[in-house]
C-alpha cells in the first residue's frame, strides 16, 4: 500500500498553480515529475564534484567517476543485465534506438527483412526506415486489432529466414498496451532474428528483468522514470555489443589513436564517445532508486487502480470514446470526445490547470488507423490521486459543455 | 470603413468586458462556429497551413485593391481565433495590412496561441495572410 501523501511530498511541483488552479499533472507517459532525492543529487553533483570522468588524476574526477559507474551498476542490477559494460549510458531512447540501428547498416544485406509494430512511436520508425534505405532491407508491419492490440498471428506469418531484426515497444505510448514481448522474442528468435525492444514507456510501471526476457536489446529513458531528461541507457547483449560497430567517433571510446590506425576502447565505452551526461547519468541511478525504495509491485497494483477508476469515470460521460482498450495496458487513458477536436478538449483543459497530452502523441499510423487526427492522452502515474482523476473527469464535461 | 487598428481597439474593447477565461474562451467558441466556413474548392492541400495538431486553411482573394480572406480550422478554438484575426485584416488594403502589427492579440489575453510552439497553425497563419498582402501588392491598381 503506498503512502500517497508522503508520496506526493517528494515531489515540489505538485504544489504549484497553473493558471491559478492547483496543477494536474496528467502527461506523465511524455515526463514524469521529478522527487526532491533526484533533485539533491543534481544539486550535490554540481555543489560538490563537478569533474570530468574517467582521465582525470585528482580527487573530483575520481568521485565523479565512481558515482558514474555506481549509477551504471544501478541501472545494471535494475534491470538484471549480466554484465555492467552491457548497459551504454546514452541521451535516451531516442539516441539509443539510432545506435542499434547505425550498426546494423553494416550488418544488414539488400532483401533482409527487418519488423516493426504498427503501434510505435516515430522514434521506433524513422531510423528503421532510414536503416533500410540505407541498406535495401525491407521494413514489415506487424498490424493492430481495434482494442489496440498486435495481431500476432500476422506477426507469426510476417517471420521467416530472411527476417534479421524485430522492433517493438513494450508498451504503446499513444494507447498503453502492453505488448506480449515475452512471446514476440521467442518467436523472432526461432528464425535467428535479434530483437529490440523499446521500453520508454514501460519501465514507469514495471522492472523489465532482460536476462528472462532474454531479448537483444532493450532502451529506455531516465527522464520517464523520475529522472532528468537528456539521459538514458541501451542494454545489448554482450555478443551483439561487441559485434556492433562504434556509433559515434571521439574521445573516450578510443584505445590508441594514431593517423594511420585506431583502435577502440572495449564495452561500455566504445559506444560512449565523448563527455557523457555525468550529471544525467547519476541522477537516472538516483531515480532508480527512488522508485524501486518504493516498490514497483506497489506502484504496479496502485496505477491499476488509478487506470480502472479513471476508465470507469470518463466512460460515464457520453460520446467520450476511449482508444486502446486492450485488457493489458497501463495507466493511459487516450480519448476523444465525440464531433470535439482533441486539442480543443486540451486547450480548455490546461486553462483549468489541468496537464494532458493532445496530438497524435508521435505516432501517426496509429492515429490513421483510427481514422483521428489525434487523441487526448492522460496518463497516470504514481503520485496522481483519484480526486485529481475527478478533477479531470469535471473538466473533460465542462469543456464538452463549452465546445457543444 | 474601419481601420485595422479601429478594428483591433474594438475587439479589445469587446474582450475588456469578459470577466474570467471561460467567458473568452466561450466567446471564442461561438465565434469559430459562426465563422462562414471556407468554400470548399478552396479547402485543398495547397491552402493548408500545418500546425502539429490543427490545421487551418486559408484563402485570399483581392477586389476592389482590397484583400478577403475565408478561412478554416479542424479545431473550434483556433477557429474562434482565426475568426478574430480575419475580423482585423479582411477586407484591407495590402498595405495596410503588412504594416499591421498582432499585438491586440497579446491584449485580448490569447499571446499564448500565438506562441511558435503552440504548434496550432496561428502563427503560421499570420504569416501567410502577410504574404498574401505581399504578393497581392503588385497587382494594386
Amino acid at each position: 500500500m503506498l503512502d500517497i501523501n508522503k508520496i506526493r511530498k517528494d515531489f515540489p511541483i505538485l504544489n504549484r498553480k497553473v493558471n491559478g488552479k492547483p496543477l494536474v499533472y496528467f502527461d506523465n507517459a511524455a515526463t514524469s515529475q521529478t522527487p526532491q532525492q533526484v533533485i539533491d543529487v543534481i544539486v550535490d553533483y554540481y555543489s560538490n564534484y563537478n569533474a570530468n570522468i574517467h582521465r582525470g588524476v585528482h580527487a573530483l574526477s575520481q568521485e565523479a567517476t565512481d558515482k558514474y559507474e555506481a549509477a551504471r551498476h544501478t541501472v545494471q542490477n535494475h534491470f538484471n543485465a549480466k554484465h555492467p559494460y552491457e548497459i551504454i549510458l546514452t541521451a535516451g531512447t531516442t539516441e539509443s534506438i539510432n545506435l542499434v540501428a547505425h550498426g546494423f547498416a553494416s550488418i544488414l544485406e539488400k532483401g533482409d527483412e527487418v519488423i516493426v509494430s504498427a503501434l510505435e512511436h516515430h522514434s521506433n520508425i524513422v531510423p528503421w526506415q532510414m536503416l533500410c534505405e540505407k541498406t535495401g532491407a525491407i521494413l514489415k508491419v506487424i498490424p493492430m486489432n481495434l482494442d489496440g492490440e498486435l495481431v500476432m498471428d500476422s506477426y507469426t506469418e510476417l517471420l521467416s529466414d530472411k527476417t534479421k531484426l524485430v522492433f517493438v515497444n513494450h508498451i504503446s505510448n499513444a494507447l498503453g498496451t502492453v505488448n506480449p514481448i515475452e512471446k514476440i522474442i521467442e518467436q523472432a528468435h526461432k528464425v535467428g532474428a535479434a530483437v529490440l525492444i523499446d521500453g520508454a514507456q514501460a519501465c514507469p510501471h514495471i522492472k523489465p528483468d532482460v536476462q528472462a526476457l532474454d531479448v537483444d536489446f532493450y532502451v529506455a529513458s531516465a527522464h520517464k522514470i523520475c529522472g532528468p531528461t537528456g539521459v538514458g541507457m541501451l542494454y545489448g547483449k554482450e555478443e551483439w555489443l561487441t559485434k556492433l560497430p562504434p556509433y559515434q567517433g571521439g574521445g573516450e571510446m578510443i584505445d590508441q589513436v594514431s593517423f594511420e590506425k585506431t583502435t577502440y576502447a572495449g564495452l561500455p565505452h566504445k559506444f560512449e564517445a565523448g563527455t557523457p551526461n555525468i550529471c544525467g547519468g547519476i541522477a537516472f541511478g538516483a531515480a532508480l532508486d527512488y522508485m524501486n525504495a518504493i516498490g514497483f509491485d506497489a506502484i504496479e497494483a496502485y496505477e491499476k487502480e488509478l487506470l480502472d477508476y479513471g476508465t470507469e469515470k470518463l466512460l460515464e460521460i457520453e460520446g467520450l470514446k476511449i482508444y486502446g482498450t486492450s485488457k493489458n495496458k497501463t495507466s493511459v487513458i487516450s480519448f476523444n470526445l465525440e464531433g470535439i477536436h482533441p486539442y480543443d478538449v486540451g486547450t480548455l483543459l490546461d486553462k483549468m490547470g489541468i496537464a494532458v497530452r493532445t496530438g497524435h502523441h508521435c505516432a501517426q499510423p496509429i492515429m490513421a488507423f483510427f481514422n483521428i487526427p489525434g487523441t487526448v492522452r492522460a496518463s497516470f502515474a504514481f503520485y496522481n490521486t483519484k480526486e485529481e482523476i475527478d478533477a479531470l473527469v469535471a473538466g473533460v464535461k465542462k469543456a464538452k459543455m463549452m465546445l457543444s | 470603413m474601419q481601420s485595422i487598428q479601429e478594428i483591433q481597439d474594438e475587439i479589445i474593447d469587446e474582450f475588456s468586458m469578459f470577466e474570467d477565461w471561460e467567458e473568452r474562451y466561450q466567446y471564442m467558441i461561438d465565434l469559430g462556429k459562426d465563422l462562414p466556413l471556407i468554400d470548399d474548392q478552396f479547402k485543398t492541400e495547397d491552402n493548408i497551413i500545418k500546425g502539429c495538431q490543427s490545421k487551418v486553411w486559408v484563402h485570399a482573394e483581392m477586389d476592389d485593391n482590397k484583400i478577403s480572406f475565408t478561412a478554416d480550422s479542424d479545431a473550434i478554438i483556433t477557429k474562434g481565433i482565426i475568426a478574430i484575426l480575419i475580423r482585423a485584416f479582411s477586407n484591407q488594403h495590402p498595405k495596410d495590412i503588412l504594416d499591421a502589427n498582432t499585438d491586440f492579440i497579446d491584449a485580448i489575453g490569447l499571446k499564448e496561441h500565438l506562441s511558435p510552439t503552440r504548434a496550432n497553425g496561428l502563427v503560421s497563419m499570420i504569416k501567410q495572410i502577410k504574404m498574401y498582402a505581399i504578393a497581392y501588392q503588385t497587382q494594386v491598381k
